[in-house]
Formats: structure tokens, sequence, C-alpha cells
């Protein structure tokens, strides 16, 4: 992938992400109508509806109130909240940062397990050890993330057992045992979702991956099985699998925002609900963006991974 | 159509769903009848208790039968994920053909707009459209519907663009028919097998979606006997009564899972050369 692919990729990136802005924008400020009815309730004096629409500049035509916000947004400034009167660009931050600790270890945990998972279950396909994986996997796919975090609230969390809290956070400055035990439940839903749609993906990457020419070239030649699979087949399950995994970020990102309201743990998706349900405007506006920018980033670099991983993009661009 | 039937009943994984989704259709259809008690009648005696011969799946923290609020649950369940998810295949549908059909700048200017959409994660639209539109669950239903129409979207212009390079096509060119005739009788029989596929998958999730929003108390409101509902109000009693989210879970899973074994199955079956 050369250097000009890559600066074109980014500039889309940067045109897609200023789109996003003003669709979030549009959505939660200009469609409904008028924003400050819907925070203040049909009930609100005349004068505090002024009060407030002054505030949100939603006396402005839209071109203006989208200009203020999205260059307050890029100073580093998306405003005050509505309920609590933080700067809503450092509460976004902070949350987002307990919400990357999570997602960072659930990928990590996920993938490598996925992988043996997949992997075993193809290359043992049709027999014992694939059905069992087959057939744990499968529920994993129907089961939404509340009910397996609530599930492993009821098994792991009994206060009589004193395993895991059923719930909250506890800072790393507080002790790593408390912090570990505070995010092992949520971080264990996320990865019991994702592994059963990754290691599905892996098994059927990897399964065509066998029937190609170049792993019977390397059978016949006479490699010990072990070195077929590890240096020949899974190397090239593991591209298709990237992508997976890239599409899956978007996934990921939902079940985040529904395992933190399980656990009521402090990250971006609970207090996207809560902005949410209190109508909390700037901090909807605010969360929603940061989340489109770290999945859209993601993304992209999921695909500078793949084309530094395959030779054939490498190649050609 | 008998074909189809008749194959699927030799498809192990489709026959499943198939048999799954036989039930869940008798529940919808005569699930309030088939319930034991009243969902919402309170027996102030009997609350909190595991299943036993009266109340075959035990009763909730204010007596009420949970058998009963499940029967009750299925018909809005299952309905939404249906409703939901065929909204999303009429609008994403006719939007994917359309730009598919007239390729060029319109197809390049709505695929850039879908693209856009895309970028924001589905669940984190659908939570921000119920932001618009107010929580409830037929807004919920809208909310997925608009989630999803932009994956349709793409599905069915992908499958259009290569059907329109087949040579059934070009003949029906040849021989001077309408583009309306060639949408309808040319490219449309050829999208159901990859969106039936799809659909039947996509449905499994939109439920999946719905009992999460009604979790989140964005989606059916109390005393509504929503599944996601029902795991939501169980949640103060876990550790007293676990049956009462077992049960509910037990219910979304295995609509769930016939929705993707049907869909599963129709896979292999209808084996679309055309899935993008």
């Amino acid at each position: 992938m050369s250097l000009v692919h890559i600066l074109r990729r980014l500039i889309a990136l940067v045109a897609i992400l200023f789109l996003v802005s003003a669709l979030v924008f549009a959505i939660t400020q200009i469609l409904p109508g008028n924003a400050a009815v819907m925070i203040l309730g049909q009930n609100a004096t005349e004068a505090e509806l002024k009060a407030l629409e002054g505030a949100l500049d939603l006396d402005q035509s839209a071109w203006v109130q989208y200009g203020r916000w999205i260059g307050g947004v890029l100073a580093g400034d998306a405003g005050v909240s509505m309920i609590s009167n933080q700067p809503v660009m450092e509460t976004v931050l902070t949350a987002l940062g307990r919400s990357l600790v999570l997602a960072v270890i659930a990928v990590l945990v996920m993938a490598t397990v996925a992988i043996v998972l997949g992997v075993t279950a193809a290359v043992r396909r049709g027999r014992f050890a694939d059905l069992v994986i087959s057939a744990l996997t499968y529920p994993g796919v129907c089961v939404p993330e509340f009910v397996v975090g609530t599930l492993l609230v009821v098994l792991l969390a009994r206060p009589e057992l004193g395993w895991f809290p059923a719930g909250g956070y506890s800072p790393p400055s507080a002790g790593l045992a408390d912090f570990a035990r505070s995010i092992a439940l949520p971080v264990l839903t996320l990865t019991i979702i994702l592994t059963s749609r990754i290691s599905r993906q892996v098994r059927s990457e990897m399964i065509d991956v066998l029937k190609s020419d170049y792993v019977r070239t390397a059978t016949l030649k006479g490699l010990p099985r072990r070195a077929v699979l590890y240096r020949h087949a899974l190397p090239n399950a593991m591209l298709p699998t990237l992508t997976i995994l890239a599409l899956d970020i978007g996934y990921l990102i939902g079940g985040i925002v529904v395992v933190e309201e399980v656990f009521a743990y402090p990250g971006l998706g609970r207090l996207l609900i809560f902005s949410m349900q209190s109508r909390d405007l700037p901090m909807i506006q605010a969360g929603v963006l940061v989340m489109a920018v770290v999945y859209v980033l993601a993304n992209f670099a999921a695909d500078l991974l793949h084309g530094f991983f395959d030779p054939r993009i490498r190649a050609d661009a | 159509m008998r074909e189809i039937l008749r194959k699927l009943a030799r498809n192990p994984v489709g026959l499943a769903g198939a048999v799954i989704l036989s039930v869940l259709a008798l529940v919808i259809l005569f699930g309030p009848l088939l319930a034991p008690y009243d969902p919402t009648g309170f027996h102030v005696t009997r609350r909190l208790e595991g299943p036993s011969l009266d109340f075959l799946l035990g009763t909730d923290q204010f007596g009420r039968d949970l058998l009963s609020r499940i029967l009750t649950g299925a018909r809005p369940a299952i309905l939404f994920g249906i409703g939901a998810t065929g909204l999303a295949v009429l609008a994403g549908g006719s939007v994917g053909v359309l730009s598919g059909y007239a390729g060029g700048l319109v197809d390049e200017a709505i695929m850039r707009a879908l693209d856009v959409v895309l970028a924001v994660p589905a669940l984190l639209f659908t939570l921000l459209i119920l932001t618009l539109l107010g929580s409830g669950i037929v807004n919920a239903m809208l909310a997925v519907a608009i989630s999803f129409a932009p994956g349709f979207a793409r599905l069915t212009r992908a499958s259009t663009l290569s059907i329109r390079e087949r040579d059934f096509v070009a003949a029906a060119i040849a021989r001077g028919e309408q583009h309306a005739y060639i949408l309808c009788r040319e490219i449309l029989p050829n999208l159901l097998p990859p969106v039936v596929v799809e659909a039947s998958i996509r449905i499994a999730q939109a439920l999946m979606i719905g009992a999460t929003l009604s979790y989140l108390g964005l989606g059916a409101q109390a005393p509504a006997s929503d599944w996601g509902l029902l795991v939501a109000e169980a949640r103060d009693y876990l550790f007293r009564n676990g049956w009462l989210l077992a049960f509910p879970a037990l219910a979304i899973g295995i609509s769930a899972l016939g929705f993707n074994l049907l869909g599963d199955g129709l896979r292999d079956l209808l084996n679309p050369e055309l899935d993008a």
C-alpha cells in the first residue's frame, strides 16, 4: 500500500467524519422541530424556552448552529452538559478511556480463543470436536449481550461467592486486583459474544484454505501436518478474518453500550444511554461523534494491517 | 415453492429452523389463548416462586405467572423482528435496486450517502434515531428498520449490478421492454434468494435488538410482557429467583435460533450465487 494510497484513504476518512458529524447534528438538533421543547417538555414557560434556545443557538440558522458546534469540537470544546454542567469533551474522553480498556482486552482475548476454536473446528471438520465447538458457539449468536451478561451475574457474582462484584467500576489507582475484578465480567460477556461470531468465520475461512491447491502441495511435498497448518494454511485464513474483525468493531461498540449498562460500568456507552434518557443534547452529540471517530479509525487501521499482511495488495498499490 | 419446502425438509439445519419456527407460529397465533393465567394477574401469596405444577415456569415479584407472560410476549417480540426487517427490506431494497439499475452518478451518490450512515455503528444509529422519535415499541421498530435499511440497500444493489449483466436482461432490453417490466419481471425474482437468506438472519438480530432496547428502557414499557422487559425486571430478584431470567432468555434464544437456522439452511439450499 503506497503512501499516496494511504493519504487518499485519510482524506476520504476525514470527509466521511465531517458528514457523519453533520448527520449526528442534524438528527439531534435540527430535525426534531425544536430541541428546546423536546428537552424541557411541553409545559415549559416561554422564558425558559427562550433562555434555552439562546444557550443552544436554536434561534440561529442550522448552518450557524452546526458551524459553531463543529468549530468548538475541533478546538476541543463541545460545550457543557445540560445535566451535570461539566465540560462535555472531558467527560466523554474519560468515559471513552474506560470503554477502550474493556474493548481492547475483550478483542485480545477473543482473537486468541476464536482462532484456536475456529482452526480446531476446521481441522476436525465433521468430527466430535467440530460438533462440540459448533454447538457451543451457535447459542452465542442467538443470545443478546444483556442476557449473557445477566446470566454471568447470576452464575459468578452471587454475593455469597464473593468472586466478582455484580457491577460498578474500581479504578486501577484504587488497587489492581479490584480493578481486574470489576472489569472481569464485562470483558467476559463481550468475549463470549464475539468469540461465537468470529470463531464461526475463522472455521469457514480455514475450511476454504484447507481445500486450496497450495495446502495440498505442501501436504504432498511431505511437510509435517503441523507445518502445513501453521505455516501455510493459518496465515492465509488470517486475512479474511482480519476483515471480519474490522466489520465486527461496529458490533463490538454496540455490545459495549449494552454491557456497560448491564454492569453499571461508567464508560462511554452508559454515558450515552444516560444522556439519551435525560436528553442531554451536547453529551449525545459528542458521545456519538467520538464513537463514530473510533469506529472509522479502527476500520482504517484494519485496512492498513490488511495491506501490510497481504503481499498482493502491497505489490500492486 | 413446494420444491424448496421438500429440499428444506432434507436439510437438517433448515429443518430444525423450520420446526422451531412452526412452533413459534403456533405460539404467536394462539399464545394468549394458551396462557394458563392472565399475564397481568397478581397472585400476591405466591410471589417469586420457582417452577411448580400450579405455575409451570414460576412467578415474578408480583406473583404474575411467568409462562403466561412469556406466551403473550411472543407475538410482539416476533412481529417486531419481522416488521423491522420487512420495512428495512422495502426501504433499503428499493433504494438498492434503483441505485444498481440506474448506475452512474445516481448510484455513486447513493452509495456514498450510505457510507456515511454506515460509518455510525448500527446500535448507536438505532439509539440516535430513538432519541429523535422518542421511546416506545413502534418507534423502536422504525429505528431498527432504518438502521437495517442501508445493509439491504448494499446487498440488493450488488445483486442487481450482477443480474443486470446477465443475458436474459440484455435480451429483455433488446426486445424493447420497459424499465418497469425489466425491474419487476427480470430482476426482482432473481433478487429474492439472497434477500430471503439475509432477511431471515436479520429477523433474528432484530428481535434480539428489540429485546435489548426494551431492556434499556427505550422500547416496550411496563407492564407489557416484552421479553427484554422481563429480563430487566428480573434483575432485582436475580439471586432469589433465577428462573425469572432463565426462561425469558431461553425464549429469546430459541426464537433467534429458529430464524438463524432457517437462514443458514436456506443459504445452503438456494446457494444464492449472487450473494454479496
